[in-house]
């Protein structure tokens, strides 16, 4: 069976350890949510797995379809499949959208292959008209004077035009208005597929409601404290966290 | 046939020995601060252009534009190749674009009001008594009062064989109210080939004008190559340049603007890829010498390798430019340890109520934003190019002409491919 596999996974920043012991699995075809307190380690956990240089693993392992990840630069990590929709996505002055997602599909053909820019374009306009996003926005600058919403709409129009094996999708719902929720939501669903396995992380059951996961996570101080099915988010959403951690209290943050 | 000036052999000998007289510039010159004047060395090279050999027709072909264009113009070895003209109501509208030495020729008068009138302020005197002992040809342009030109107008100058030389030439006249865009291809024909390139440009832009001038300087990376750029913009006219550097082992680029009709406004752009160990020697000077006139000046570097780049630009208020917005800005990326960035700003306002500001600062590419690229999928290599593209696209989208600016990215990314 095909998934991405999390095991036991130490992490540090600096000498400060911020993963601590985490195991998880997300078959291909399933979609589990984690939902934990703010400094938990939540995007920290995301960044570790797309490769960030910043976190050092200083134990356990990352496997991608039974491929230890863990060694792979973050580009080639990307290349085979996992892709991050980041919590805080970057402005990247003067580079538009079109050229930005030329490169990264182009990285993904074979070698000496060239992009056929007619079929680009067309691919690329379909996904902007399911996110129903300006076809303007081509050629705007990746992020630059985006609004909340715009920047996760297109970390969304990203994904759609990547089609990972394996997405993280780092609070994509924060900062979106009701209609932009459900629009990106619906950007979502349509790519729920059984060749691909997804990890939403989030605050709200809101977003649960329009993008239903198949298994609900708590994060609590860099480790899963809990799993269940989806009704878990009603729980944490009136009872909060606390109760998860009277034996061990999370640090302040 | 006589031609005035042009040809005219005393004149010539004239600048020749002006050329020889004047001293070489040394380290001490104020002019050539941080410029290692060793690098101008000219005994290596011919003294005048020698003829191209073999095939013209190769040029030609490799003389790739914009797609639409209002007329291309291709010389090699200051030798003229092609003039194409493909907009043929441009001359019933009294466009005069001609080779220099013709239009120096037909319209004497109007080439001696014009031709290197504003000398080099910025250091060059020796080597623009060199270039008018040595020029041969380049580009006339005149236009008429209230014509307007839509497509850019293209010209070429190509540098083959080795240790030879060109001495291109642009003057443009944009007479009241008419708008032209004049695009400058500077290119060596061998990689590899040693030259020397000393180049001058006058342009005019007349009352309520508007100019779009680029040149694009990619002579082989073993040229020497001085450039003395001179504009001066008339009242309520606009001059948009950009220099896009990408050629040349030593490259001093020597730009000075006047304003000198009130509201006129001024652009001076210029991108830099450096790499390997070229210097880039850039500048500059914003002369207001009319109230109520705007400068705006952009410099933007990216440096790999040991490459070095020099900026010094001045702002000058003169004492009659009051309401004077002037700015400079000059931005540089540094690519690699080894590369080094020298700025030098200045300013002297002797009027009142001046907005003026300068700035130079150097940066590293961004590990966020190279992680953000990365975790696309995009090899180190490819994001690191697309981030010096996007850094630099601030300039070129100034010209504001899209067409033209893929063009320049084109153009861009064949040097990142190196
Ligand atoms: N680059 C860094 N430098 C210093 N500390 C860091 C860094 N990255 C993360 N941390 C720390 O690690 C802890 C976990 O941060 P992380 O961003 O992973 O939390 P989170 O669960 O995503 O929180 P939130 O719900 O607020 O997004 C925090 O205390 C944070 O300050
Ligand atoms: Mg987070």
């Amino acid at each position: 069976m095909k998934s991405l596999v999390i095991k036991d996974l130490h992490a540090n920043i600096g000498e400060r350890e911020i993963i601590k012991g985490l195991s998880l699995e997300i078959e291909c075809g399933k979609i589990h949510a984690i939902m934990g307190p703010n400094g938990s380690g939540k995007s920290t956990l995301s960044k570790v797995i797309a490769g960030h240089p910043d976190y050092t693993v200083t134990s356990g392992e990352v496997l991608m379809d039974g491929e230890n990840i863990l060694g792979m630069a973050p580009d080639e990590r990307a290349r085979k499949g996992i892709f991050l929709a980041f919590q805080y996505p970057m402005e990247v002055p003067g580079v538009t959208i079109a050229n930005f997602l030329r490169a990264a599909v182009s990285a993904r053909l074979p070698e000496g292959e060239e992009l056929e820019a007619t079929e680009y374009y067309q691919r690329l306009y379909e996904k902007m008209d399911l996110l129903e996003m300006d076809r303007s926005f081509t050629a705007r600058s990746v992020n630059e004077g985006f609004s909340g919403g715009e920047k996760k709409r297109c970390e969304i129009l990203q994904m759609a035009m990547l089609e990972p094996k394996y997405a993280i999708l780092d609070e994509t719902d924060s900062g979106l208005d009701i209609d932009a929720l459900r629009i990106v939501s619906h950007g979502v669903n349509v790519l729920r597929s059984p060749d691909r396995g997804m990890l939403l992380i989030t605050h709200y059951q809101r977003l649960l409601d329009y993008i239903v996961p198949d298994v609900i996570h708590v994060m609590v101080a860099g480790k899963i404290v809990m799993s269940g099915p989806k009704e878990l988010a009603l729980e944490l959403e009136s009872k909060g966290y606390d109760w998860l951690t009277e034996e061990e209290p999370a640090p302040a943050v | 046939m006589s031609i005035p000036l042009f040809t005219d052999e005393p004149v010539r000998a004239a600048a020749r020995q002006l050329f020889k007289s004047l001293p070489m510039p040394g380290r001490l010159d104020e002019a050539w601060r941080f410029a290692d004047t060793k690098a101008l060395d000219m005994s290596p090279f011919e003294a005048m252009p020698a003829p191209i050999d073999g095939d013209p027709a190769r040029f030609v072909k490799r003389s790739r534009g914009l797609t639409e264009t209002a007329g291309k113009m291709i010389f090699a070895n200051d030798q003229l190749l092609s003039r194409e003209v493909l907009d043929a109501s441009l001359a019933q509208k009294g466009v005069i674009w001609k080779p220099l030495e013709i239009a120096a020729a037909e319209h004497p008068e109007l080439f001696a009001k014009h031709f290197m009138a504003h000398g080099a302020p910025l250091g060059s005197e020796k080597f623009a008594a060199l270039h008018a002992a040595s020029v041969k040809t380049g580009t006339f342009l005149y236009v008429p009062r209230g014509v307007e030109i839509d497509l850019p107008i293209e010209v070429f100058h190509w540098l083959s064989g080795e240790k030879n030389s060109s001495f291109p030439h642009t003057l443009l006249i944009a007479e009241a109210n008419s708008k032209v865009t004049l695009v400058d291809y500077f290119t060596g024909a061998q990689p590899d080939a040693s030259g020397l390139a000393v180049g001058f440009n006058d342009l005019y832009v007349g009352e309520g004008a508007q100019l779009n001038y680029v040149c694009v300087q990619n002579w082989s990376l073993q040229t020497l190559a001085i450039q003395v750029n001179n504009t001066v913009v008339g009242a309520n006219a606009s001059a948009k340049s950009l220099n896009v550097n990408l050629g040349a082992r030593y490259a001093r680029n020597e730009s000075a603007s006047q304003l000198i009709g009130e509201g006129g406004r001024s652009d001076m752009l210029s991108v830099t890829v450096a790499d390997g160990d070229q210097v880039f020697d850039q500048r500059t000077f914003q002369d207001h010498l009319a109230p109520g006139a705007f400068s705006d000046l952009l410099y933007k570097n990216a440096l790999d390798g040991g490459a070095r780049t020099i900026f010094a630009g001045m702002i000058k208020v003169e004492p009659d430019a009051h309401r004077t917005d002037a700015y400079q800005k000059v931005r540089n990326l540094l690519l690699s340890d080894n590369a080094e960035a020298n700025s030098m700003p200045g300013l002297e306002i002797l009027a009142d109520e001046v907005r003026c500001s300068h700035g130079a600062t150097s940066g590293q590419i961004e590990p966020e934003e190279l992680f953000y690229l990365l975790a696309r999928g995009i090899s180190k290599n490819n994001a690191q190019r697309l981030l010096v593209q996007g850094f630099l696209q601030e300039a070129i989208d100034r010209i504001g002409n899209p067409a033209l600016a893929e063009k320049l990215g084109e153009i861009m990314r064949a040097k990142f491919g190196n």
